[in-house]
């Protein structure tokens, strides 16, 4: 017999086993009582989360949700495309107007600067100059520990991600870390090339401004940084560096995000 | 192609509102999320493969628009009143006598990734198969099993903490 893995224990909690394999993993909980009992509650929890959301199957299904008539008024939508193209651009002309009445009086109080790239600029800079200058204890997990950092990042922005490699500019990574920001958790992954800090990465979902956004240049406090945003995750790559050095490791950082 | 779809596809609604609103615990949400699902669904019925399963085909698509909108509200940092919200999703009030507390539960399921927590719904709310759940989420089959059984003892722990069974009411017995 195969010894019994804990997908074997898993597929026993699911069902998913063939009878004869079914059979033996109870065999073995029998001889087993801890483990028993760990596949006993996994199972409780199986039925517990069944039970609660059972009754939502019975329930009538909204007129909304109505397949029938998603597809019938989809299709009249077609026809009256041109009326809609035009109440849509009446609209739009409509919203230009108050939005843009709106945003110069706003303009007054709002100021600009605290939402979007420019905060992720000024967040990227500011987290440079507290750790990439902190000659003691500049990251909270190091290089070698690169798998636990970025499930760190990664659970805590909600967002799988991983520490861009830019071994190919020359910088290795030394580690990171969370910070926090105006606009929740961020991570930020710090570069090095000979023994010296020189390229910190933040990393941080983005508000409701600029949830996707061209690269550009910034400058904070003499400090030079790259910044964009796709799918509403923000990059910021800053560092003491000449902007025409940093801009390619702006451009494989990007590259890499867009691969994860 | 009309009649066909309606008639693939309506089954298949319910199961999509439950998923739906097991994982963002509003119902509300829950069934714009599944129109939004039916809508694109609607749109690429052309492009689904015949062979494969038409219920997995629509999950795929209601899970990618499910992590945008998550995220989109973690983001916000919405905090979801979870006790207003859960009691008006439980079928049945949770009873001492059941085996595990149902709000108990879903207050601990909400407390995992969101990668273990979908594969959990996925697997232990709408039985779906583990290569089913992989190509529904994108990862590999290997990486199913693993944060399945990451997600499932983490419920353990969290449903072990003393401070959870402090936060139940006591029951004492008067004679």
């Amino acid at each position: 017999m195969k010894p019994i893995s804990d997908s074997d224990l898993q597929a026993y909690v699911d069902g998913a086993l063939s009878t004869v394999r079914h059979a033996e993993v109870a065999d073995y909980l029998d001889a087993h009582p801890m483990e028993a009992a760990r596949i006993g509650d996994y199972i409780a929890q199986r039925d517990a989360v069944r039970a609660a959301y059972a009754s939502v199957i019975d329930e009538a299904v909204p007129a909304e949700l109505n397949i029938a008539t998603m597809i019938a008024t989809r299709r009249n939508g077609r026809n009256g495309t041109v009326v809609r193209l035009m109440q849509y651009v009446a609209a739009v002309i409509a919203l230009l107007l108050i939005g843009g009445v709106t945003g110069w009086q706003l303009n007054t109080w709002n100021h600009p600067r605290d939402a979007g790239l420019p905060a992720l600029a000024r967040e990227a800079a500011a987290s440079y100059a507290v750790y990439a200058e902190d000659t003691h204890r500049p990251v909270e997990i190091g290089a070698n520990d690169s798998a636990a950092l970025n499930d760190w990042i990664s659970s805590r922005l909600n967002h799988r991600l991983a520490a861009p490699d830019l071994s190919g500019a020359g910088f290795s990574l030394i580690g990171g870390r969370l910070v926090p920001t105006d606009h929740g958790p961020a991570g930020l992954f710090l570069y090095g090339k000979r023994g010296r800090t020189q390229i910190a990465v933040l990393v941080r979902p983005m508000g409701a401004v600029d949830r996707n956004a061209r690269m550009r240049l910034e400058h904070t406090d003499g400090l030079a940084s790259y910044v964009w945003a796709d799918d509403g995750i923000g990059y910021g790559v800053v560092g003491p560096l000449p902007a025409t050095a940093l801009h390619p490791i702006a451009d494989a950082t990007r590259q890499q995000a867009g691969q994860s | 192609m009309t009649q066909d779809m309606i008639d693939i596809v309506g089954p298949i609604i319910p199961s999509l509102r439950r998923y739906a609103r097991a994982l963002l615990r509003d119902a509300v949400a829950a069934d714009d999320l599944v129109q939004d699902t039916l809508e694109r669904a609607i749109g690429r019925w052309h492009q689904r493969r015949e062979d494969a399963s038409t219920r997995a085909w629509l999950l795929t698509i209601l899970h990618n628009l499910a992590i945008n909108t998550m995220r989109r509200n973690n983001r916000r940092g919405v905090a979801v009143a979870i006790d207003a919200v859960e009691e008006s999703t439980m079928a049945t009030l949770p009873s001492q006598e059941a085996g595990l507390a149902q709000r108990d539960v879903l207050r601990a399921v909400a407390q995992l990734p969101e990668d273990q927590r979908t594969l959990l719904l996925l697997i232990a709310l709408e039985g779906v198969s583990y290569a089913e759940a992989a190509t529904i989420t994108g990862v590999p089959v290997g990486t199913v099993m693993s944060r399945l059984s990451r997600g499932r003892e983490r419920l353990r722990r969290l449903l072990a903490e003393p401070g959870e069974t402090a936060a139940r009411p006591m029951l004492r017995s008067v004679k």
